[in-house]
């Protein structure tokens, strides 16, 4: 992997990254790809123009100060603004060669393709074996009860739950502590066989020990999916991530490799930033 | 530091330390642990108040009903005719439409002719008043029709006393209307162990009735149960459904908001405009049978609707956004989110506010009076469309009679209201539990 360096002028004059054009459409280890992004609630301009890609089998990490864009950003990529009526997203988002926003894409399918991890743990009310069931039965995934239950625990391996509870599936997912919760979240995710796990902050509600696991988990999970993490902790990025972007206010402000970003960044506002100057 | 009056000021020149230990605190602190004490008081005693009156109105009720719930019984040898059905075969239906158009009331008053040996005109209307006016005829008929043989023979029976009769052996001290004459019967009654109060299981089987040992609560609340139960079938769907589509569906605009304004609106309309409303289109424009069941049901869902909606709503905002975006992010679509996750987990509170309407509809009075359902009802109903009258109706009309067992019966009747309200709200409260997800 070479360290290409999305290079952006000052966030006041936003333009496309020059470097690297390249798409999801002409290289194969890029997984999704966007392109000029702008996002809108209301009047606010939340996302000012990102362009940036998520390789393959590497954990992307989006870092920058509260309210710079990051998880708006990242709830782009499975059209999660969707359901938030006031929003409005321009550009264009590619899955592979193709773009998400095309009249033929099934919102539906495509979050079940980009699957996703959220900030507070969010079991539904039910059973564990019913939280990482759901998927698979509403996309009609398995034929019988065998493969769904093969589902659950192949699912539940992968997120290292299974040995917790493996002999307690019928509890409510809501009884766990909050690890387990969002680990059972993340079975739940990857249950539905997706090719793009987003998490937006997944352990910013856990606890030192419970974050450990996750962040093994994420390291994991890389050799099947792309991940993109959204992280207020840098040392989370510097730990996890293969790539790392920088947001501040709507800005890409630079975007590369994770020890080269943390090492030697190109831009002020990112050493700034990450040398705790501010932010 | 001499005074408390100068006490602000030495603690700007202190630097803002408090004094922790001077009067001034240990006063102010006083005052706090009085003032705690003071509110603590004050909410018990609003408790204590409450509670009181909740107790003076239920005891109140309770006392007033202990005789209603009961009726007396003179126990007499009566001879029955043998032409009752002649010519009827017992089981036919000509020997059963015989025996209950046969003029009971005279076998009744000669059995007690019998008895006392009274010949007099006078006497004839005094021993006429000691026993029920249809209330002996109608056991002598129930007697006769089980057993068709005492056609013919003497049997002794229990016929339901009169009215003052009933109340002279429910409380023997209160002034009566009977003379002494009566009196002097009705002892020798009690003296050969010939007059029984018993619990009267009656009044909960019959409809209304001129005679209050035969009139009954049975009508009314069989009438309740059908008019709510169409209440439910048309109130339940088209609220639950509304408070789904504006809190799930609705677009965020200037129709959804004004839509929004007129349910809470509706909410507060009086009722009677709701009767008034029932009337007009189900009885005049669609023609519908007067004080029928069906219309009732309608005309309070109708009232009952923008609490149903009022309360589911509320229902669906309390299911926390969390588990929206989980089964969004899943890739469900909004109407698997709302069946799987959002509809069941607003289902305890949408059931709470349904059975809270329904109870409110239950104890409704003024609407149903609007569409005919005040008529005088003996018959108990037996489908939608019959006449039938409802609890806090038949309450409201045995309020308005004199007679001292219309009284009791009235309370009777409102005691058995309140036992349905009492466990339709036990039944919310179960309901919420058990669905209530951990």
């Amino acid at each position: 992997m070479t360290a290409e360096t999305t290079k952006q002028p000052t966030p006041a004059a936003p333009a496309p990254a020059p470097s690297d054009l390249s798409t999801a459409a002409d290289r194969p280890d890029v997984k999704m790809s966007a392109r000029d992004v702008h996002v809108h609630y209301g009047d606010t301009h939340a996302i000012k123009g990102v362009t940036m890609n998520v390789n393959a089998r590497e954990v992307t990490a989006l870092i920058g100060p509260s309210g710079c864009g990051k998880s708006t950003f990242l709830r782009c990529f499975n059209r999660m603004n969707d359901t938030v009526a006031s929003a409005r997203v321009d550009g264009e988002i590619l899955l592979d060669t193709q773009d998400i926003h095309a009249p033929e894409i099934d919102v539906v399918q495509l979050r079940a393709r980009v699957g996703m991890v959220f900030q507070k743990p969010n079991p539904f009310p039910k059973s564990i074996y019913d939280n990482v069931a759901y998927g698979p039965r509403i996309h009609g995934l398995v034929r019988n009860r065998a493969d769904l239950d093969e589902v659950v625990e192949t699912s539940l391996q992968k997120a290292g739950l299974w040995d917790e509870v493996s002999d307690r599936l019928e509890v409510p997912g809501t009884s766990l502590s909050g690890g387990q919760q969002q680990r059972l979240c993340i079975a739940r995710a990857i249950a539905v066989n997706p090719e793009v796990i987003l998490m937006d902050e997944p352990c910013s509600a856990l606890d030192p020990i419970a974050t450990a696991r996750i962040e093994e988990l994420i390291e994991d999970l890389r050799q099947r999916y792309a991940i993109v993490v959204v992280t207020h902790s840098m040392q989370q990025a510097a730990r996890i991530s293969q790539r790392t972007a920088f947001f501040h206010l709507g800005h890409l402000v630079e975007y590369g490799e994770t020890g080269a970003l943390f090492t030697s960044p190109q831009q002020e506002k990112t050493k700034d930033y990450i040398t705790g100057r501010y932010g | 530091m001499a005074s408390a009056s100068d006490r602000p000021a030495s603690r700007h020149r202190d630097g803002g330390r408090a004094q922790w230990h001077s009067p001034a605190m240990t006063r102010r602190i006083r005052r706090r642990y009085l003032g705690d004490r003071l509110f603590r008081a004050a909410g018990l005693a609003a408790l204590t108040a409450a509670g009181l009156f909740l107790l003076l109105l239920v005891g109140n009720i309770a006392w007033q009903a202990r005789t209603g719930f009961f009726q007396t019984e003179l126990r007499l040898e009566v001879a029955i005719p043998a032409d009752v059905a002649a010519g009827e075969t017992p089981g036919s239906p000509g020997f059963g439409a015989a025996v209950d158009a046969y003029p009971w009331r005279s076998v009744a008053l000669s059995a007690l002719r019998e008895r006392f040996g009274a010949d007099s005109r006078g006497d004839l209307a005094s021993l006429r008043g000691l026993i029920s006016r249809g209330g002996a005829a109608v056991a002598l008929r129930a007697a006769v029709r089980d057993d068709p043989t005492l056609i013919g023979r003497r049997a002794t029976l229990w016929l339901p006393a009169s009215e003052p009769a009933d109340q002279w052996a429910k409380d023997r001290d209160a002034a009566t209307a009977l003379s002494e004459r009566q009196v002097g019967w009705l002892e020798s009654f009690a003296a050969a162990g010939d007059l029984k109060t018993h619990f009267n299981g009656r009044f909960f089987a019959t409809g209304n009735s001129r005679d209050p040992a035969l009139a009954g609560i049975g009508g009314a609340v069989i009438g309740s149960f059908l008019t709510l139960l169409v209440t439910l079938a048309v109130a339940f769907p088209i609220g639950v459904f509304t408070a789904i589509y504006l809190e799930e569906f609705a677009p965020q605009n200037r129709i959804t908001d004004f839509i929004e304004v007129n349910i809470n609106n509706l909410a507060a309309v009086p009722s009677i405009v709701f009767g008034l409303l029932g009337l007009q289109v189900f009885l005049n424009t669609f023609g519908m049978p007067r004080s029928a069941p069906v219309v009732g049901g309608l005309t309070l869902a109708l009232m009952t609707l923008p609490t149903i909606i009022i309360s589911g709503r509320a229902a669906l905002k309390a299911v926390p956004n969390s588990i929206r975006d989980a089964a969004l992010g899943l890739g469900a679509s909004r109407t698997q989110v709302v069946l799987h996750h959002v509809l069941p987990a607003a289902m305890p509170g949408m059931l709470t506010g349904t059975i809270i309407g329904m109870a409110q509809a239950l104890g409704e009075t003024a609407p149903l009076l609007m569409i005919g359902m005040v008529a005088f009802i003996v018959e108990v109903p037996a489908s939608f469309t019959e006449a039938a009258t409802v609890l806090p109706v038949q309450i409201y009309m045995w309020a308005e009679l004199p007679e001292a067992a219309y009284r009791a019966k009235t309370a009777a009747g409102i005691s058995v209201l309140l036992i349905f309200l009492i466990s339709m709200n036990a039944l919310a409260v179960y309901l919420r539990n058990r669905f209530e997800t951990k």
